[in-house]
Protein backbone atom coordinates (compact mmCIF):
# COMPACT_ATOMS: atom_id res chain seq x y z
CA UNK A 1 0.00 0.00 0.00
CA UNK A 2 1.30 3.43 -0.87
CA UNK A 3 0.27 6.63 0.86
CA UNK A 4 -1.33 8.22 -2.20
CA UNK A 5 -2.04 11.40 -0.32
CA UNK A 6 1.61 11.95 0.46
CA UNK A 7 2.31 12.60 -3.22
CA UNK A 8 0.07 15.66 -3.30
CA UNK A 9 1.91 18.98 -3.39
CA UNK A 10 1.79 20.92 -0.12
CA UNK A 11 0.47 24.02 -1.85
CA UNK A 12 -2.50 22.05 -3.17
CA UNK A 13 -3.01 20.15 0.06
CA UNK A 14 -3.32 23.44 1.92
CA UNK A 15 -5.73 24.97 -0.56
CA UNK A 16 -9.18 25.40 0.94
CA UNK A 17 -12.08 24.02 -1.10
CA UNK A 18 -14.39 26.74 -2.41
CA UNK A 19 -17.33 27.55 -0.10
CA UNK A 20 -19.51 27.42 -3.19
CA UNK A 21 -18.99 23.69 -3.46
CA UNK A 22 -20.98 23.03 -0.30
CA UNK A 23 -24.05 24.82 -1.65
CA UNK A 24 -23.74 23.08 -4.93
CA UNK A 25 -23.83 19.72 -3.13
CA UNK A 26 -26.78 20.78 -0.99
CA UNK A 27 -28.84 22.14 -3.89
CA UNK A 28 -27.92 19.53 -6.48
CA UNK A 29 -29.97 16.78 -4.85
CA UNK A 30 -33.14 18.84 -4.45
CA UNK A 31 -36.17 19.04 -6.70
CA UNK A 32 -37.87 22.31 -7.64
CA UNK A 33 -35.01 24.57 -6.65
CA UNK A 34 -35.00 28.10 -8.04
CA UNK A 35 -31.39 29.07 -8.27
CA UNK A 36 -30.12 32.59 -7.84
CA UNK A 37 -26.72 30.99 -7.31
CA UNK A 38 -25.66 30.75 -10.92
CA UNK A 39 -22.68 32.74 -12.15
CA UNK A 40 -23.53 32.57 -15.84
CA UNK A 41 -26.15 34.00 -18.22
CA UNK A 42 -29.50 32.25 -18.64
CA UNK A 43 -29.38 33.20 -22.31
CA UNK A 44 -28.11 30.74 -24.89
CA UNK A 45 -25.32 31.87 -27.22
CA UNK A 46 -26.80 33.71 -30.23
CA UNK A 47 -27.67 31.44 -33.13
CA UNK A 48 -25.37 33.28 -35.55
CA UNK A 49 -22.37 32.51 -33.33
CA UNK A 50 -23.45 28.89 -32.89
CA UNK A 51 -24.06 28.63 -36.62
CA UNK A 52 -20.57 29.99 -37.36
CA UNK A 53 -19.03 27.29 -35.16
CA UNK A 54 -21.09 24.58 -36.86
CA UNK A 55 -20.05 25.89 -40.26
CA UNK A 56 -16.38 25.92 -39.23
CA UNK A 57 -16.71 22.25 -38.29
CA UNK A 58 -18.42 21.48 -41.60
CA UNK A 59 -15.53 23.10 -43.42
CA UNK A 60 -13.12 20.94 -41.45
CA UNK A 61 -11.42 23.77 -39.56
CA UNK A 62 -10.41 21.49 -36.71
CA UNK A 63 -6.67 22.05 -36.38
CA UNK A 64 -4.72 24.21 -33.89
CA UNK A 65 -4.72 27.94 -34.39
CA UNK A 66 -1.67 30.14 -33.78
CA UNK A 67 -0.71 30.05 -30.08
CA UNK A 68 -2.17 33.50 -29.57
CA UNK A 69 -5.33 32.58 -31.49
CA UNK A 70 -6.71 33.28 -34.98
CA UNK A 71 -5.20 36.51 -36.27
CA UNK A 72 -8.56 37.54 -37.72
CA UNK A 73 -10.14 37.22 -34.29
CA UNK A 74 -7.29 39.15 -32.63
CA UNK A 75 -7.81 41.91 -35.18
CA UNK A 76 -11.52 41.96 -34.41
CA UNK A 77 -10.69 42.17 -30.69
CA UNK A 78 -8.27 45.05 -31.33
CA UNK A 79 -11.08 46.93 -33.10
CA UNK A 80 -13.48 46.03 -30.32
CA UNK A 81 -11.31 47.26 -27.43
CA UNK A 82 -10.41 50.48 -29.22
CA UNK A 83 -13.94 51.37 -30.30
CA UNK A 84 -15.67 50.17 -27.15
CA UNK A 85 -13.17 50.88 -24.38
CA UNK A 86 -10.85 53.45 -25.98
CA UNK A 87 -7.65 51.46 -25.60
CA UNK A 88 -5.68 50.13 -28.57
CA UNK A 89 -3.61 46.98 -28.84
CA UNK A 90 -1.54 45.49 -31.62
CA UNK A 91 -3.37 42.39 -32.85
CA UNK A 92 -0.14 40.61 -33.77
CA UNK A 93 1.78 41.06 -30.53
CA UNK A 94 -0.43 42.25 -27.71
CA UNK A 95 -3.52 40.04 -27.72
CA UNK A 96 -3.81 36.39 -26.64
CA UNK A 97 -6.91 34.20 -26.81
CA UNK A 98 -7.23 32.06 -23.68
CA UNK A 99 -9.37 29.25 -22.32
CA UNK A 100 -11.81 31.53 -20.55
CA UNK A 101 -10.90 34.61 -18.55
CA UNK A 102 -9.90 32.13 -15.81
CA UNK A 103 -6.88 30.92 -17.76
CA UNK A 104 -6.07 34.53 -18.62
CA UNK A 105 -5.92 35.27 -14.91
CA UNK A 106 -3.69 32.28 -14.28
CA UNK A 107 -1.35 33.32 -17.12
CA UNK A 108 -1.13 36.89 -15.89
CA UNK A 109 -0.28 35.85 -12.35
CA UNK A 110 2.26 33.22 -13.34
CA UNK A 111 3.96 35.60 -15.74
CA UNK A 112 4.60 38.32 -13.16
CA UNK A 113 4.99 36.65 -9.76
CA UNK A 114 8.35 35.82 -8.23
CA UNK A 115 8.31 33.90 -4.94
CA UNK A 116 7.15 36.17 -2.15
CA UNK A 117 5.69 38.87 -4.38
CA UNK A 118 2.47 40.34 -3.07
CA UNK A 119 -0.72 40.83 -5.04
CA UNK A 120 -3.43 43.05 -3.61
CA UNK A 121 -6.97 41.74 -4.02
CA UNK A 122 -10.18 43.49 -3.02
CA UNK A 123 -12.71 41.35 -1.16
CA UNK A 124 -15.49 40.38 -1.60
CA UNK A 125 -14.09 38.92 -4.80
CA UNK A 126 -14.23 36.01 -7.20
CA UNK A 127 -13.26 32.79 -5.40
CA UNK A 128 -10.28 31.98 -7.66
CA UNK A 129 -8.15 35.04 -7.02
CA UNK A 130 -6.33 34.05 -3.83
CA UNK A 131 -5.78 30.37 -4.80
CA UNK A 132 -4.35 31.38 -8.19
CA UNK A 133 -2.02 33.96 -6.64
CA UNK A 134 -0.77 31.36 -4.21
CA UNK A 135 -0.35 28.65 -6.86
CA UNK A 136 1.83 31.11 -8.74
CA UNK A 137 4.00 31.42 -5.62
CA UNK A 138 2.74 34.82 -4.56
CA UNK A 139 1.15 36.15 -1.43
CA UNK A 140 -2.35 37.62 -1.35
CA UNK A 141 -2.84 40.86 0.51
CA UNK A 142 -6.51 41.49 1.12
CA UNK A 143 -8.36 44.78 1.23
CA UNK A 144 -11.86 44.53 2.62
CA UNK A 145 -14.27 46.70 0.70
CA UNK A 146 -17.37 47.54 2.70
CA UNK A 147 -21.03 48.09 2.02
CA UNK A 148 -21.01 51.73 3.18
CA UNK A 149 -18.61 52.40 0.28
CA UNK A 150 -20.82 50.27 -1.97
CA UNK A 151 -18.01 47.71 -2.02
CA UNK A 152 -15.77 49.99 -4.06
CA UNK A 153 -12.02 50.02 -3.48
CA UNK A 154 -11.02 53.18 -1.64
CA UNK A 155 -7.75 54.93 -2.47
CA UNK A 156 -6.70 55.14 1.21
CA UNK A 157 -7.20 51.44 1.75
CA UNK A 158 -5.07 50.72 -1.29
CA UNK A 159 -2.28 52.99 -0.09
CA UNK A 160 -2.22 51.18 3.26
CA UNK A 161 -2.08 47.74 1.69
CA UNK A 162 0.97 48.45 -0.45
CA UNK A 163 4.36 47.23 0.81
CA UNK A 164 7.81 47.02 -0.77
CA UNK A 165 6.87 43.54 -1.99
CA UNK A 166 3.67 44.56 -3.76
CA UNK A 167 3.80 43.78 -7.43
CA UNK A 168 0.27 44.11 -8.66
CA UNK A 169 -3.30 45.07 -7.89
CA UNK A 170 -5.97 42.64 -9.04
CA UNK A 171 -9.11 44.58 -9.81
CA UNK A 172 -12.54 43.41 -10.97
CA UNK A 173 -15.11 45.92 -12.22
CA UNK A 174 -18.01 45.45 -12.70
CA UNK A 175 -17.60 43.10 -9.80
CA UNK A 176 -18.50 39.52 -9.02
CA UNK A 177 -20.05 39.10 -6.40
CA UNK A 178 -21.18 42.64 -5.51
CA UNK A 179 -21.98 44.12 -8.94
CA UNK A 180 -20.04 47.24 -7.90
CA UNK A 181 -18.78 49.31 -10.81
CA UNK A 182 -15.83 51.66 -10.52
CA UNK A 183 -16.42 54.86 -12.44
CA UNK A 184 -13.77 56.99 -14.09
CA UNK A 185 -13.13 59.10 -10.98
CA UNK A 186 -12.75 56.00 -8.77
CA UNK A 187 -10.29 54.54 -11.27
CA UNK A 188 -8.33 57.80 -11.62
CA UNK A 189 -7.70 57.82 -7.88
CA UNK A 190 -6.57 54.19 -7.94
CA UNK A 191 -4.42 54.70 -11.04
CA UNK A 192 -2.57 57.56 -9.40
CA UNK A 193 -1.48 55.37 -6.49
CA UNK A 194 -0.62 52.51 -8.82
CA UNK A 195 1.68 54.79 -10.81
CA UNK A 196 3.18 56.33 -7.67
CA UNK A 197 4.17 52.90 -6.37
CA UNK A 198 5.10 51.56 -9.77
CA UNK A 199 2.66 48.63 -9.68
CA UNK A 200 0.91 46.61 -12.33
CA UNK A 201 -2.85 46.23 -12.54
CA UNK A 202 -4.49 42.98 -13.54
CA UNK A 203 -7.88 44.24 -14.66
CA UNK A 204 -10.56 41.55 -14.71
CA UNK A 205 -13.12 43.22 -16.95
CA UNK A 206 -15.12 40.13 -17.90
CA UNK A 207 -18.37 41.96 -17.00
CA UNK A 208 -17.47 45.10 -19.00
CA UNK A 209 -20.39 44.68 -21.41
CA UNK A 210 -22.84 44.46 -18.53
CA UNK A 211 -22.80 48.03 -17.22
CA UNK A 212 -26.29 49.46 -16.92
CA UNK A 213 -26.24 53.11 -15.95
CA UNK A 214 -22.93 54.51 -17.11
CA UNK A 215 -20.62 52.96 -19.72
CA UNK A 216 -17.74 50.84 -18.50
CA UNK A 217 -14.37 52.56 -18.12
CA UNK A 218 -11.31 50.38 -18.57
CA UNK A 219 -8.46 51.32 -16.28
CA UNK A 220 -6.13 50.65 -19.22
CA UNK A 221 -7.66 53.62 -21.04
CA UNK A 222 -6.50 56.11 -18.38
CA UNK A 223 -3.39 58.14 -18.96
CA UNK A 224 -0.19 56.23 -18.35
CA UNK A 225 -2.05 53.03 -17.46
CA UNK A 226 -1.95 51.06 -20.70
CA UNK A 227 1.71 50.24 -20.11
CA UNK A 228 1.04 48.90 -16.62
CA UNK A 229 -2.22 47.03 -17.17
CA UNK A 230 -2.91 43.43 -18.07
CA UNK A 231 -6.44 43.62 -19.39
CA UNK A 232 -8.56 40.49 -19.10
CA UNK A 233 -11.87 40.10 -20.85
CA UNK A 234 -13.74 37.38 -22.72
CA UNK A 235 -16.92 36.20 -24.32
CA UNK A 236 -18.52 34.30 -21.42
CA UNK A 237 -20.71 36.91 -19.77
CA UNK A 238 -21.62 39.69 -22.21
CA UNK A 239 -21.92 37.34 -25.19
CA UNK A 240 -23.46 34.45 -23.20
CA UNK A 241 -20.71 32.01 -24.19
CA UNK A 242 -19.57 30.51 -20.87
CA UNK A 243 -19.35 26.89 -22.05
CA UNK A 244 -17.17 27.76 -25.04
CA UNK A 245 -14.37 28.74 -22.67
CA UNK A 246 -12.95 31.70 -24.53
CA UNK A 247 -11.32 34.72 -22.96
CA UNK A 248 -8.58 37.08 -23.98
CA UNK A 249 -5.68 39.10 -22.64
CA UNK A 250 -4.51 42.46 -23.89
CA UNK A 251 -1.16 43.64 -22.56
CA UNK A 252 1.92 45.63 -23.59
CA UNK A 253 4.17 43.65 -25.89
CA UNK A 254 6.79 42.46 -23.34
CA UNK A 255 4.16 41.24 -20.90
CA UNK A 256 2.14 39.62 -23.68
CA UNK A 257 5.26 37.82 -24.91
CA UNK A 258 5.94 36.49 -21.39
CA UNK A 259 2.40 35.19 -21.06
CA UNK A 260 2.48 33.70 -24.54
CA UNK A 261 5.58 31.71 -23.52
CA UNK A 262 3.59 30.00 -20.75
CA UNK A 263 0.51 29.68 -22.92
CA UNK A 264 2.32 27.88 -25.75
CA UNK A 265 3.68 25.24 -23.37
CA UNK A 266 0.69 24.85 -21.07
CA UNK A 267 -2.22 25.24 -23.47
CA UNK A 268 -1.06 25.47 -27.12
CA UNK A 269 -4.11 27.51 -28.07
CA UNK A 270 -7.76 28.07 -27.23
CA UNK A 271 -10.44 25.90 -28.83
CA UNK A 272 -10.71 26.48 -32.58
CA UNK A 273 -14.51 26.21 -33.06
CA UNK A 274 -14.98 28.58 -30.12
CA UNK A 275 -12.74 31.13 -31.84
CA UNK A 276 -14.84 31.02 -35.01
CA UNK A 277 -18.00 31.47 -32.94
CA UNK A 278 -16.47 34.45 -31.14
CA UNK A 279 -15.39 36.04 -34.41
CA UNK A 280 -19.00 35.95 -35.60
CA UNK A 281 -20.22 37.24 -32.24
CA UNK A 282 -17.97 40.29 -32.56
CA UNK A 283 -19.00 40.88 -36.18
CA UNK A 284 -22.77 40.56 -35.85
CA UNK A 285 -23.64 39.91 -32.21
CA UNK A 286 -23.59 43.35 -30.61
CA UNK A 287 -27.35 43.72 -31.08
CA UNK A 288 -27.85 40.50 -29.07
CA UNK A 289 -25.56 41.84 -26.36
CA UNK A 290 -27.62 45.03 -26.18
CA UNK A 291 -30.89 43.08 -26.00
CA UNK A 292 -29.62 40.89 -23.16
CA UNK A 293 -28.35 43.95 -21.36
CA UNK A 294 -31.77 45.59 -21.53
CA UNK A 295 -33.31 42.49 -19.97
CA UNK A 296 -30.69 42.27 -17.22
CA UNK A 297 -31.22 45.92 -16.39
CA UNK A 298 -34.97 45.42 -15.88
CA UNK A 299 -34.35 42.36 -13.74
CA UNK A 300 -31.75 44.20 -11.68
CA UNK A 301 -34.18 47.03 -10.97
CA UNK A 302 -36.90 44.53 -10.12
CA UNK A 303 -34.84 42.49 -7.69
CA UNK A 304 -33.19 45.47 -5.96
CA UNK A 305 -36.60 47.04 -5.38
CA UNK A 306 -38.03 43.74 -4.16
CA UNK A 307 -35.24 43.20 -1.62
CA UNK A 308 -35.58 46.73 -0.29
CA UNK A 309 -39.37 46.32 -0.08
CA UNK A 310 -38.96 43.23 2.10
CA UNK A 311 -36.53 45.02 4.39
CA UNK A 312 -33.26 43.56 3.13
CA UNK A 313 -31.03 46.55 2.35
CA UNK A 314 -29.74 46.35 -1.17
CA UNK A 315 -27.98 49.09 -3.09
CA UNK A 316 -28.29 49.25 -6.86
CA UNK A 317 -25.12 47.84 -8.37
CA UNK A 318 -23.90 49.36 -11.63
CA UNK A 319 -23.04 46.16 -13.45
CA UNK A 320 -22.57 42.36 -13.78
CA UNK A 321 -25.66 40.29 -12.95
CA UNK A 322 -25.45 40.09 -9.18
CA UNK A 323 -27.02 41.93 -6.32
CA UNK A 324 -25.54 41.72 -2.84
CA UNK A 325 -28.28 42.43 -0.30
CA UNK A 326 -27.63 42.59 3.42
CA UNK A 327 -29.32 39.92 5.51
CA UNK A 328 -28.08 41.36 8.83
CA UNK A 329 -31.62 42.34 9.87
CA UNK A 330 -32.49 38.64 10.11
CA UNK A 331 -29.84 38.03 12.75
CA UNK A 332 -28.53 35.04 10.79
CA UNK A 333 -25.03 34.56 9.39
CA UNK A 334 -24.81 34.49 5.58
CA UNK A 335 -24.16 30.80 5.58
CA UNK A 336 -27.02 30.00 7.94
CA UNK A 337 -29.38 32.23 5.96
CA UNK A 338 -28.46 30.56 2.66
CA UNK A 339 -28.75 27.09 4.14
CA UNK A 340 -32.10 27.69 5.85
CA UNK A 341 -33.52 29.44 2.79
CA UNK A 342 -32.54 26.53 0.60
CA UNK A 343 -34.04 23.96 2.96
CA UNK A 344 -37.25 25.85 3.74
CA UNK A 345 -38.09 27.48 0.40
CA UNK A 346 -35.77 25.85 -2.12
CA UNK A 347 -34.15 29.03 -3.29
CA UNK A 348 -30.39 28.77 -3.79
CA UNK A 349 -28.24 31.82 -3.10
CA UNK A 350 -24.54 32.05 -2.27
CA UNK A 351 -23.46 33.27 1.17
CA UNK A 352 -21.42 36.46 0.87
CA UNK A 353 -18.81 35.05 3.22
CA UNK A 354 -17.46 32.66 0.57
CA UNK A 355 -16.16 35.73 -1.30
CA UNK A 356 -14.19 37.03 1.67
CA UNK A 357 -14.68 38.13 5.24
CA UNK A 358 -16.28 41.44 4.38
CA UNK A 359 -18.98 39.53 2.49
CA UNK A 360 -20.32 38.23 5.81
CA UNK A 361 -23.84 39.52 6.44
CA UNK A 362 -24.65 39.54 2.73
CA UNK A 363 -25.82 37.08 0.11
CA UNK A 364 -25.03 37.00 -3.60
CA UNK A 365 -28.12 36.69 -5.78
CA UNK A 366 -27.70 36.32 -9.50
CA UNK A 367 -30.47 37.77 -11.62
CA UNK A 368 -29.44 35.80 -14.68
CA UNK A 369 -32.85 34.09 -14.57
CA UNK A 370 -36.16 34.78 -16.27
CA UNK A 371 -38.48 37.39 -14.73
CA UNK A 372 -40.92 34.57 -13.92
CA UNK A 373 -38.25 32.76 -11.91
CA UNK A 374 -37.21 35.96 -10.18
CA UNK A 375 -40.80 36.75 -9.23
CA UNK A 376 -41.26 33.29 -7.75
CA UNK A 377 -37.90 33.53 -5.94
CA UNK A 378 -38.92 36.88 -4.45
CA UNK A 379 -42.24 35.39 -3.21
CA UNK A 380 -40.38 32.53 -1.56
CA UNK A 381 -37.72 34.71 0.07
CA UNK A 382 -40.45 37.03 1.37
CA UNK A 383 -42.24 34.03 2.92
CA UNK A 384 -38.96 32.86 4.46
CA UNK A 385 -38.29 36.27 6.00
CA UNK A 386 -41.81 36.53 7.40
CA UNK A 387 -41.40 33.36 9.40
CA UNK B 1 -46.96 60.19 -31.87
CA UNK B 2 -43.70 61.15 -30.20
CA UNK B 3 -42.86 58.94 -27.23
CA UNK B 4 -40.14 59.30 -24.61
CA UNK B 5 -37.60 56.70 -23.48
CA UNK B 6 -39.71 55.61 -20.53
CA UNK B 7 -42.72 54.98 -22.72
CA UNK B 8 -40.54 53.09 -25.17
CA UNK B 9 -39.24 50.95 -22.29
CA UNK B 10 -42.83 50.13 -21.23
CA UNK B 11 -43.75 49.16 -24.80
CA UNK B 12 -40.71 46.89 -25.07
CA UNK B 13 -41.53 45.18 -21.78
CA UNK B 14 -45.19 44.60 -22.69
CA UNK B 15 -44.33 43.46 -26.19
CA UNK B 16 -42.23 40.69 -24.62
CA UNK B 17 -44.89 39.62 -22.14
CA UNK B 18 -48.23 41.36 -21.82
CA UNK B 19 -48.88 39.81 -18.41
CA UNK B 20 -46.58 42.20 -16.56
CA UNK B 21 -48.67 44.41 -14.32
CA UNK B 22 -48.09 48.10 -13.75
CA UNK B 23 -46.63 47.10 -10.36
CA UNK B 24 -44.12 44.75 -12.01
CA UNK B 25 -43.15 47.34 -14.61
CA UNK B 26 -42.77 49.91 -11.88
CA UNK B 27 -40.17 47.71 -10.18
CA UNK B 28 -38.44 46.91 -13.46
CA UNK B 29 -38.05 50.54 -14.46
CA UNK B 30 -37.87 52.43 -11.18
CA UNK B 31 -40.88 54.57 -12.18
CA UNK B 32 -43.74 54.77 -9.74
CA UNK B 33 -46.77 52.62 -10.35
CA UNK B 34 -49.25 55.44 -10.97
CA UNK B 35 -46.94 56.93 -13.61
CA UNK B 36 -46.60 53.58 -15.33
CA UNK B 37 -50.38 53.12 -15.38
CA UNK B 38 -50.88 56.62 -16.74
CA UNK B 39 -48.40 55.98 -19.54
CA UNK B 40 -50.04 52.67 -20.41
CA UNK B 41 -53.45 54.38 -20.51
CA UNK B 42 -52.09 57.09 -22.77
CA UNK B 43 -50.47 54.55 -25.12
CA UNK B 44 -53.71 52.55 -25.26
CA UNK B 45 -55.72 55.69 -25.90
CA UNK B 46 -53.44 56.57 -28.83
CA UNK B 47 -53.70 52.96 -30.05
CA UNK B 48 -49.93 52.55 -29.95
CA UNK B 49 -50.69 49.75 -27.52
CA UNK B 50 -53.40 48.08 -29.57
CA UNK B 51 -54.30 44.79 -27.93
CA UNK B 52 -53.01 42.03 -25.63
CA UNK B 53 -53.20 38.42 -26.78
CA UNK B 54 -51.77 34.96 -26.16
CA UNK B 55 -49.86 32.85 -28.63
CA UNK B 56 -51.73 29.52 -28.77
CA UNK B 57 -50.55 26.41 -30.55
CA UNK B 58 -53.91 24.98 -31.65
CA UNK B 59 -52.22 22.14 -33.50
CA UNK B 60 -51.61 20.51 -30.11
CA UNK B 61 -55.32 20.54 -29.27
CA UNK B 62 -57.17 17.35 -30.15
CA UNK B 63 -60.03 17.60 -32.69
CA UNK B 64 -59.04 21.08 -33.70
CA UNK B 65 -58.62 21.01 -37.46
CA UNK B 66 -58.31 24.75 -38.10
CA UNK B 67 -56.33 25.86 -41.11
CA UNK B 68 -54.55 29.07 -41.99
CA UNK B 69 -54.06 30.35 -45.52
CA UNK B 70 -51.96 33.23 -46.78
CA UNK B 71 -53.47 34.74 -49.90
CA UNK B 72 -51.60 36.95 -52.36
CA UNK B 73 -54.13 39.41 -53.72
CA UNK B 74 -53.70 41.68 -56.75
CA UNK B 75 -55.88 44.75 -56.57
CA UNK B 76 -56.72 47.65 -58.86
CA UNK B 77 -55.92 50.80 -56.88
CA UNK B 78 -58.59 53.49 -56.85
CA UNK B 79 -58.06 57.15 -57.62
CA UNK B 80 -57.74 59.15 -54.43
CA UNK B 81 -57.69 56.25 -51.96
CA UNK B 82 -55.15 53.87 -53.54
CA UNK B 83 -55.35 50.46 -51.92
CA UNK B 84 -56.76 51.64 -48.61
CA UNK B 85 -60.44 51.28 -49.36
CA UNK B 86 -60.09 47.71 -50.65
CA UNK B 87 -57.74 46.76 -47.81
CA UNK B 88 -60.26 48.15 -45.36
CA UNK B 89 -63.14 46.20 -46.90
CA UNK B 90 -61.15 42.97 -46.80
CA UNK B 91 -60.04 43.61 -43.21
CA UNK B 92 -63.62 43.79 -42.00
CA UNK B 93 -64.32 40.08 -42.66
CA UNK B 94 -64.05 38.16 -39.39
CA UNK B 95 -62.35 35.29 -41.25
CA UNK B 96 -59.42 37.59 -42.04
CA UNK B 97 -56.76 37.77 -39.33
CA UNK B 98 -54.26 40.06 -41.04
CA UNK B 99 -53.96 42.30 -44.08
CA UNK B 100 -50.68 43.84 -45.24
CA UNK B 101 -49.88 46.03 -48.22
CA UNK B 102 -46.80 44.54 -49.88
CA UNK B 103 -44.10 45.59 -52.29
CA UNK B 104 -43.39 43.15 -55.14
CA UNK B 105 -45.43 40.86 -57.34
CA UNK B 106 -48.81 41.36 -55.66
CA UNK B 107 -50.45 44.04 -53.55
CA UNK B 108 -52.16 42.68 -50.45
CA UNK B 109 -51.12 39.76 -48.29
CA UNK B 110 -54.24 38.47 -46.56
CA UNK B 111 -54.24 35.83 -43.84
CA UNK B 112 -57.43 33.85 -43.47
CA UNK B 113 -58.31 31.35 -40.80
CA UNK B 114 -61.04 28.75 -41.08
CA UNK B 115 -62.26 25.52 -39.56
CA UNK B 116 -61.36 23.59 -42.70
CA UNK B 117 -59.79 23.99 -46.15
CA UNK B 118 -63.29 24.01 -47.59
CA UNK B 119 -64.33 26.91 -45.48
CA UNK B 120 -61.28 28.94 -46.53
CA UNK B 121 -61.80 27.99 -50.17
CA UNK B 122 -65.40 29.15 -49.97
CA UNK B 123 -64.34 32.45 -48.42
CA UNK B 124 -61.84 33.07 -51.23
CA UNK B 125 -64.20 32.21 -54.04
CA UNK B 126 -67.38 33.73 -52.65
CA UNK B 127 -66.20 36.75 -50.67
CA UNK B 128 -62.70 37.76 -51.69
CA UNK B 129 -62.30 37.19 -55.41
CA UNK B 130 -65.74 38.58 -56.22
CA UNK B 131 -64.76 42.04 -54.98
CA UNK B 132 -64.73 44.37 -57.94
CA UNK B 133 -61.19 45.68 -57.29
CA UNK B 134 -59.64 42.24 -56.84
CA UNK B 135 -57.83 41.15 -60.00
CA UNK B 136 -56.52 37.79 -58.84
CA UNK B 137 -55.82 35.67 -55.77
CA UNK B 138 -53.22 32.97 -55.04
CA UNK B 139 -53.95 30.91 -51.95
CA UNK B 140 -51.20 29.19 -49.90
CA UNK B 141 -52.19 26.92 -47.04
CA UNK B 142 -49.85 26.75 -44.04
CA UNK B 143 -48.76 23.17 -43.35
CA UNK B 144 -47.00 23.65 -40.03
CA UNK B 145 -46.05 26.56 -37.82
CA UNK B 146 -42.45 26.60 -36.62
CA UNK B 147 -42.06 30.11 -35.31
CA UNK B 148 -44.52 32.94 -34.77
CA UNK B 149 -44.04 36.38 -33.25
CA UNK B 150 -40.48 35.58 -32.25
CA UNK B 151 -41.35 32.32 -30.53
CA UNK B 152 -40.41 28.78 -31.56
CA UNK B 153 -43.36 26.41 -31.22
CA UNK B 154 -41.47 23.24 -30.40
CA UNK B 155 -38.44 24.48 -28.54
CA UNK B 156 -38.80 24.13 -24.79
CA UNK B 157 -36.11 26.03 -22.94
CA UNK B 158 -34.69 23.88 -20.21
CA UNK B 159 -32.13 25.33 -17.85
CA UNK B 160 -29.06 23.12 -18.13
CA UNK B 161 -26.82 25.31 -15.99
CA UNK B 162 -25.29 23.89 -12.83
CA UNK B 163 -27.29 25.05 -9.83
CA UNK B 164 -24.56 26.97 -8.03
CA UNK B 165 -21.43 28.28 -9.73
CA UNK B 166 -18.81 30.91 -8.92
Amino acid sequence: MIETKSYIAKSVELMRPSGIRKFFDLAAGMEGVISLGVGEPDFVTSWSAREAAISSLERGLTSYTANAGLLELREAIADYTSSRFSVSYDAKEEIILTVGASQALDLALRAIIDPGDEVVVVEPCFVSYAPLVELAGGKTVTIEATSDQQFKLQADALREAITSKTKALLLCSPNNPTGAQLDKADLEAIAQIVKQHDLLVIADEIYAELAYDIPHTSIASLEGMRERTILINGFSKGFAMTGWRLGFICAPVELAAAMLKIHQYAMMCASTPAQYAALEALKTGMKDVEDMKKDYRRRRNYIVQSFNDMGLDCHTPGGAFYVFPSIQSTGLTSEKFAEELLKAERVAVVPGSVFGRSGEGFIRCSYASSMEQLQEAVRRIQRFINQ
Amino acid sequence: MKINNREREILEILEKDARFTAADISKMTGLNEENVQAMIDKLEEARVLVHYTSLVDWSKVEDDQRVTAMIDVKVTPKRGVGFHETADRISRFSEVSSVYLMSGAYDLSVTVEGKSMNEVARFVSEKLSVLEEVISTTTHFQLKKYKHDGRMFEEKQTDSRIVVSP
